[in-house]
């Protein structure tokens, strides 16, 4: 009885031993599946671990453990028929049709797994119904992670486990002008939250409502002459940035993006010393291109992390330019008629002008050790 | 567009991404290595599984096969097992109140998916069916012990006294002594207690040898714990949790060397390869980068499918591979929210002197004092700490 007992219990006193470590090490059963949404139809790709597929249909044929490529090879039909059983697409309530496609293969962090591309003929599609079920029967525990493509290039994920077999998704083309002014959102966003930009073109349009007179900065006296200098940099920063943000995005060049972050932070602290000791004093636009042309690199990187819709590539960066021209006019906008008020007073001239710019080029200068170096000093 | 959908996106896609889908030019090729058919394991799952096929909703074979791969997750550290286990408990996962044998199984299930208070509920229902089940008092300590309950968890122990052989029970109760303020004499009764008994179940002595290990170690006995080490490797064919035990404290001996024949052919095991990849780092290897690499892509494709298991795995990670002090101290602390364990501590105070940051030190250093946590590791960490102020 005694020994009867011991040996029923040896698995679980194991346990007391086994929640200490490392419970559960190897990556659990997961497949990948990724829907393009077409104009009627749905490209598919899933890719399924062999492991899974070994365990619920048997693709090691000879039982040695070790699968060869012949092995899976003379499975795709079985393999593509158990996949697709369990993989139901509906378009607004009906049936899509799956056709599978060639198998390849490929290697994912724990092991292969088979590559199974299909196709969904659709007739309409506003809503997606995804019901999935694969493997839910022999590992309640497995996962199908779902990486879903809309006709925008808008990508959503889901994550499908027998408690959520069956969920929807809106497909509805949002539309181009929607796109389009998502992208203006944005362009505009970039340049509120970009403070160097902003720096640099304030450290630029600070003298635009003083002149010199005796190497000593007075107040400007005519506001047609200010309102001119200012539209001479924006201009030339402008027109610089496009040029490169347009060459950049079309992937006609590309520059290291640790170059050019650091160019950036050193066109800053130019910009800005030229306030204390000026170098360019009324050829500031020349500067403005000049490093125009390096922030509009900056932009392109900012605008391919967002992901650029191959399908609507020149309405997204359209977009995005212009979202940059309208946050940067209407820095502008606020910055000309305050700077001009405030011109004669000693606060402009002492705080604003050379404090302010000294402080530029103390922030630019931690910014360039940072972006050079690759370290991290203060966040900016 | 969303910037947490992008952001899914990207880790989305570099899961997807793989390498790149390709067509193997030879059909002789070999893509995968598979659990052999002929291994004794396989064998029997292939057996209990035909039994079930031809019997279906036999809960007597079906609860044997569940336990039999619920071993072999333990074995190979290879968590489909558990879902394979959970499936052949389907007719009676959803219920209630399932029958006592499922019910033991299913908070198994559980606790290895850190789904605690769900385990110790199971428990406690089949306790109060069945006050002389020793399966569940003996999985009762265990969770109450990692969750660091250790009054309530002694309590469970104390329990299997007329259930279960002196051995069982002795380690029960040294175990939990042994991080409750009472180190030497908790280890002293288990040497005795293994030396009475050496007739145990293998699997029972290698469970003992490996906590007489860890004792030995957390006193700071290099020697005696290397010992213990020797003989628990020499049992048996080492199972995931000794290796990586016995992993860590040759990386604590500065033996990195002898880390690496060790779990050459382990990583696989997301916990073995984490100890590979520092005993290269240690050795400065070339390979050293690349295998932290691979483990990085595990832990986001752990990350994606919404996992949690393994923060205190990633922690280290972060810390030890990554140097990325702040990132490690978060997970410490949610790991810590889940798990007290010694290891635990450790790498939450490790983390927190690396992130120089000992206010967040603070609850587990007043934890550590009041539960008598006594570890030769923690004693220079908590050194640092407290000269830092953050008592």
């Amino acid at each position: 009885m005694f020994n009867k007992l011991f040996t029923a219990l040896c698995p679980l006193y194991l346990l007391l031993a086994l929640s200490a470590g490392p419970a559960h090490a190897h990556k659990p059963s997961d497949s990948y599946l990724s829907l393009n949404i077409g104009q009627q139809a749905v490209h598919g790709q899933w890719d399924i671990a062999l492991r899974d597929l070994d365990f619920a249909i048997g693709l090691d044929q000879d039982g040695n453990g070790e699968l060869s490529w012949d092995e899976v090879r003379s499975k795709h039909a079985d393999i593509a028929a158990y996949a697709l059983s369990r993989l139901s697409l509906q378009a607004d309530g009906q049936q899509c049709t799956i056709q599978a496609g060639r198998q390849l293969l490929d290697e994912h962090t724990d092991g292969a797994y088979t590559v199974l591309m299909f196709e969904a003929a659709c007739p309409s599609m506003e809503t997606l119904s995804v019901q999935y079920s694969l493997l839910f029967d022999v590992d309640p525990q497995h996962k199908g992670l779902l990486k879903l493509v809309n006709r925008q290039g808008i990508v959503s994920t889901a994550i499908f486990s027998p408690d959520t077999a069956r969920q929807q998704f809106k497909l509805v083309d949002t539309g181009k002008l929607q796109q389009f002014l998502d992208y203006v959102k944005h362009g505009v966003w970039h340049i509120w939250i970009g403070f160097d930009h902003i720096l640099f073109l304030l450290s630029l349009l600070l003298p635009a409502v003083l002149v010199t007179r005796n190497r000593k900065w007075e107040a400007g006296t005519s506001f047609r002459a200010s309102a001119i200098d200012v539209l001479k940099i924006v201009t030339a920063f402008t027109l610089a940035h496009s040029i490169t943000l347009t060459l950049a995005a079309l992937q006609y060049i590309s520059l290291p993006s640790r170059w050019v972050e650091s160019a950036i932070a050193a066109s800053v602290i130019v910009a800005a010393l030229n306030n204390l000791y000026p170098l360019f004093r009324g050829r500031r636009w020349i500067v403005a291109f000049a490093f125009g042309l390096i922030h509009g690199f900056g932009f392109a990187s900012v605008l391919s992390d967002l992901g650029l819709p191959q399908a609507a590539l020149i309405l997204a960066l359209l977009g995005f330019n212009l979202g940059v021209e309208i946050g940067q006019l209407s820095i502008v906008a606020i910055f000309l008629p305050l700077s001009y008020a405030l011109r004669g007073t000693w606060a402009y001239r002492r705080l604003v002008f050379s404090a302010g710019s000294t402080a530029i080029v103390m922030i630019a200068a931690v910014w360039l050790v940072e972006r050079a170096f690759n370290l991290r000093l203060i966040t900016a | 567009m969303d910037i947490r959908i992008i952001f899914a996106a990207t880790m989305l896609a570099g899961g997807i991404a793989g390498a790149s889908p390709y067509l193997p030019a030879d059909g002789k090729q070999i893509v995968e290595h598979l659990p052999s058919r002929n291994d004794p394991a396989q064998r029997e799952f292939q057996r209990l599984r035909k039994l079930l096929a031809a019997q279906p909703g036999d809960i007597n074979s079906a609860t044997e096969l569940a336990q039999k791969y619920i071993d072999a997750a333990r074995n190979d550290g290879d968590p489909r097992y558990l879902g394979y286990a959970q499936a052949v408990l389907a007719p009676w996962w959803a219920q209630a109140r399932p029958p006592l044998a499922v019910l033991v199984l299913r908070a198994t299930l559980l606790q290895s998916s850190h789904q605690f208070p769900a385990a110790l509920a199971d428990l406690g229902l089949v306790l109060k069916q069945d006050r002389d089940n020793a399966q569940a008092w003996l999985t009762r300590a265990t969770v109450l012990q990692v969750q660091g309950q250790y009054a309530q968890a002694k309590n469970s122990c104390m329990h299997l006294y007329p259930l279960a052989p002196e051995l069982v029970t002795t380690t029960c109760l040294s175990s939990i002594a042994n991080l409750n303020g009472d180190a030497a004499q908790s280890y002293t009764q288990l040497v005795q207690a293994y030396k009475k008994n050496p007739a145990a179940d293998t699997g029972i002595r290698i469970w003992v040898l490996t906590l007489l290990a860890e004792m030995a170690g957390r006193r700071g006995d290099a020697r005696t714990a290397e010992l213990w080490y020797r003989q628990a490797m020499q049992l048996a064919s080492p199972d995931s949790y000794l290796l990586a035990s016995y992993a860590d404290f040759l990386l604590d001996q500065k033996r990195a060397t002898e880390v690496l024949p060790l779990l050459k052919d382990k990583t696989r095991v997301d916990a073995l390869l984490l100890r590979y990849a520092l005993a290269l780092r240690a050795q400065r290897a070339p390979d050293a980068s690349a295998q932290s690499e691979a483990l990085g892509r595990r832990f986001d494709a752990a990350m994606m499918r919404g996992d949690t298991v393994h923060q205190r795995e990633q922690a280290r990670y972060e810390l030890q591979l990554k140097g990325n002090a702040a990132a490690a101290l978060r997970l410490a602390q949610l790991n810590w929210e889940v798990q007290k364990e010694s290891a635990d501590a450790r790498i939450y105070l490790e983390a927190a002197v690396a992130a120089g940051d000992a206010k967040a030190a603070a609850p587990v250093l007043a934890w550590i004092r009041q539960n008598g946590l006594q570890d030769a590791a923690l004693a220079p960490l908590i050194a640092r700490l407290d000269a830092s102020g953050a008592a």
